[in-house]
């Protein structure tokens, strides 16, 4: 008994208090900031590695970078990545950053479900389902619901079982022998239900994008109510992402 | 002897691996590992060849730290014997060779699908009628669970055959991860599109996978990276380690329903990953490592960083631990628990951990060693029940080890020597195979160029690969409410292994 409060007291205190404005320990690729600097333009093109960078004027589709920052260290004074960490939107044009528009990233309140504030705000649980994800967003999103990031706080939590979930969270580029068993699963939320996109396998496919193992038609059928870019997603952007959307509004 | 012996990471021509018959391709192979105690498989797989397959064997040698290449050119559609019907340990080797190739082996014991890839030989096969093993019996039940499971993890079916609560069988079906990434390693030209996609095979092995196919390119390439990369490489592997180790223990602790010991783990992961944040911006080291190149060098500062932070680390693990592994309630549901035996293992060929608890002596770092490794002068950890148990002290022991390698390679950090340079192209018509030990056990990627050095051939094994057939057999005759911490305590990948 003494040793486990021994244990307890040697921990102190690991939350971190204010989520929403945390700051990121060391580098952090978050939202990009893109000069006007002009520079040349296929080569900046030619260096990602999942064309997630358009010429003219050139733009970074969050949903297709995986934050690897090469684009940085060939052109830094075209590209810098700043350490804004909440990059999430609930438009997938949002997610496609210009040049000389140095913005945050936010959702648009005008397209959430009024459902989502009246029956989320207070408590959302979600179900997660990893489509040939790699582990690596699924290991973050654990990482939300940990003593550090302590999402359970704001009554967000996942849920094993889709009869008890609000909204489904999909990771990985959505394999072929995914596909059946993740419609099933969302088909088993009871209505009214949320679909998150977390990581850039899930938002594009990634690096995975055009592998004829895939299967993504279930993207087409349904309305996305949240994207979180990552590769993986940070538990920050995550649980920041997800307050955002489900904010009780009037 | 009819194969072609090369180390850890050496290219070379096509041409120079033997092409045997194949009854003298089977003949040799099975007898070098009846031969030799320390030979072990580290990958078996067929290339596509003119409407024919080329199979590839390549049999470890731990004592002389050499890998033997053979090949036999075989026409699919045939019958043949199999490997496995002498030696288990080919089993799913064989099976992939079938479900990829439409090879028909008369006498394998267990011709399964592997993994449904998008490329299968038999596209009428699909992941919804897996052929199942069923008993008829009116006393036993089934119970199966996945693809999805309860927490977040990734999916993989399991069935169980059980007797009230005891499991008498149990059947692993996998698959649903399937990216076809093997396939993509050839489509995506790019050097950094090839990194991106190492970095994503597993989440959790970023270092190892990434290290692995770093190490293939870079032989390749005929470069050969300087002591600042090589020493980026074996930390990040040691690092990731630690963290994934750590995150383990966490997750057993919460199987067991031990909620400090959860809680305590799991904030010690934090700390870990957070350097890996502040070394390259990314918490599980994607980025990090590069062909020829890195864009993160390691400083004084960042050691010395890491010093203090392995210091405050090991205070509190070594605290946790000890109550852990004291704990009486924690020991009755480790010890004893999910066993697999020497001989199992042996058998089945399993890596890595999953070999090393039932004292089988497999660490590439020993045995084939690659980076800084040689200079460690790795010892071999090892423990002999082949229990929950031993897997959980495993780890223990082994972040104490990496702790040790770690503060030994920080004492000098290089300058960084390396002038990112640009990389020849690699080396037409050959062959080149890598081996790293990752936190998981032995990975393996092995590649093939063509006439213009254009990859033509790309393969993987992650540990995984042999192991899920180890974890299958320790929970036979374990209660079925231990399932989740057998399997815990293997730690498999489902994404590694479906690819
Ligand atoms: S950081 Fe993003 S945009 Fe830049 S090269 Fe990498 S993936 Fe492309």
């Amino acid at each position: 008994m003494l040793d486990n409060l021994k244990i307890l007291f040697h921990q102190g205190k690991q939350y971190i208090p204010d989520i929403t404005t945390a700051e990121l320990p060391g580098i952090f690729r978050g939202r990009p900031e893109i000069s006007t600097e002009k520079v040349n333009e296929a080569e900046l093109v030619d260096i990602c590695p999942t064309n997630a960078i358009t010429a003219g004027p050139v733009c970074i589709d969050l949903g297709k970078c995986t934050f690897c920052g090469e684009c940085s260290f060939s052109f830094p004074n075209k590209i810098q990545f700043s350490r804004d960490y909440k990059i999430s939107a609930n438009e997938r044009s949002k997610l496609i950053i210009r040049e000389g528009i140095n913005e945050p990233v936010e959702l648009n309140p005008a397209v959430i479900r009024k459902e989502i504030s009246d029956y989320f705000s207070g408590s959302l649980k979600l179900r997660q389902v990893s489509a040939g994800g790699d582990n690596s967003c699924e290991m973050e999103l654990n990482a939300c619901g940990n003593v550090n990031f302590d999402m359970g706080r704001f009554g967000i939590e996942f849920v094993a079982s889709p009869r008890h979930a609000d909204g489904i969270v999909i990771t990985g580029p959505i394999t072929e022998n995914m596909a059946q068993p993740l419609q099933i699963c969302y088909d088993a939320i009871p209505e009214p239900k949320i679909i998150i996109l977390a990581g850039v396998d899930a938002i594009s496919g990634g690096i995975f994008e055009g592998s004829p193992a895939l299967n993504r038609s279930f993207l087409s059928a349904y309305t996305i109510d949240l994207y979180v870019p990552g590769n993986p997603v940070h538990p920050l952007t995550f649980i920041n992402g997800v307050l955002e959307l489900i904010k009780k509004r009037n | 002897m009819s194969h072609i012996s090369i180390s850890n990471n050496e290219t070379i021509p096509l041409s120079s691996i033997p092409e045997l018959d194949y009854p003298a391709f089977l003949e040799q192979n099975i007898l070098s590992l009846k031969n030799s105690a320390g030979s072990h498989c580290v990958n078996y797989y067929g290339i596509p060849w003119n409407d024919n397959v080329r199979l590839i064997c390549c049999i470890a040698n731990d004592e002389l730290s050499s890998i033997n290449i053979s090949s036999a050119l075989v026409e699919t559609g045939k019958p043949f014997n199999t490997f496995s019907k002498q030696n288990p340990a080919f089993e799913k080797f064989e099976r992939e060779i079938h479900e990829n190739f439409g090879i028909q082996y008369t006498d394998h014991p267990w011709l399964k699908p592997v993994r449904y890839p998008f490329n299968r030989y038999n596209k009428n096969e699909n992941i919804t009628d897996y052929p199942f093993f069923s008993i008829d019996s009116e006393e036993l039940h089934e119970v199966g669970v996945g693809p999805i499971h309860a927490g977040i993890i990734e999916p993989g079916h399991f069935r169980f055959i059980c007797n009230g609560e005891q499991i008498l069988h149990l059947e692993i079906q996998l698959g649903y991860q399937h990216r076809g990434i093997e396939q993509l390693f050839i489509e995506k030209k790019k050097l950094l599109q090839r990194a991106t996609l190492a970095e994503n095979i597993a989440g959790d092995s970023v270092a190892g996978h990434t290290v692995a196919f770093t190490n293939l390119w870079e032989s390749m390439c005929n470069y050969q990276p300087g002591r600042d990369l090589q020493l980026s490489r074996t930390l990040a592997l040691e690092l990731e380690r630690i963290a994934v180790h750590t995150g383990n223990l966490s997750a057993m602790c919460t199987d067991i329903a031990y909620q400090l010991g959860s809680a305590v783990y799991g904030r010690l992961r934090t700390p870990i990953i957070n350097f890996f944040q502040r070394w390259c911006g990314n918490r599980l080291a994607k980025g990090l490592i590069r062909a020829g190149k890195t864009n993160f060098p390691l400083t004084n500062e960042l050691a010395a960083e890491l010093t203090t932070l392995l210091n405050a680390y090991e205070r509190d693990f070594e605290e946790i631990s000890e109550e852990l592994f004291n704990l009486p309630s924690a020991l009755a549901r480790f010890e004893k628990t999910g066993v697999l035996t020497r001989e199992q293992a042996e058998n089945l060929g399993t890596v890595g951990i999953s070999a090393r608890m039932s004292a089988l002596e497999r660490d590439i770092r020993y045995s084939h060693p690659h980076d800084l490794y040689r200079e460690l002068n790795h010892q071999l950890l090892l423990k002999n029940h082949g229990d929950v148990h031993s897997r959980a002290r495993l780890r223990k022991r082994e972040i104490d080890q990496s702790i040790a390698y770690i503060r030994t390679l920080i004492q000098s950090i290089p300058g960084a020597g390396t002038q990112s340079v640009q990389l020849a192209s690699p080396s037409p018509n050959s062959f080149t195979l890598s081996l790293v030990e990752g936190w998981r056990g032995e990975i393996c990627h092995a590649a093939v160029t063509g006439e213009n050095g254009e990859l033509i051939h790309y393969k993987i094994k992650d540990p995984s690969f042999h192991n899920w057939m180890g974890l299958a057999l320790a929970v036979r005759n374990n209660e079925i409410s231990d399932f989740p911490i057998c399997n815990k305590s293997f730690d498999l990948s489902y994404c590694g292994h479906d690819l």
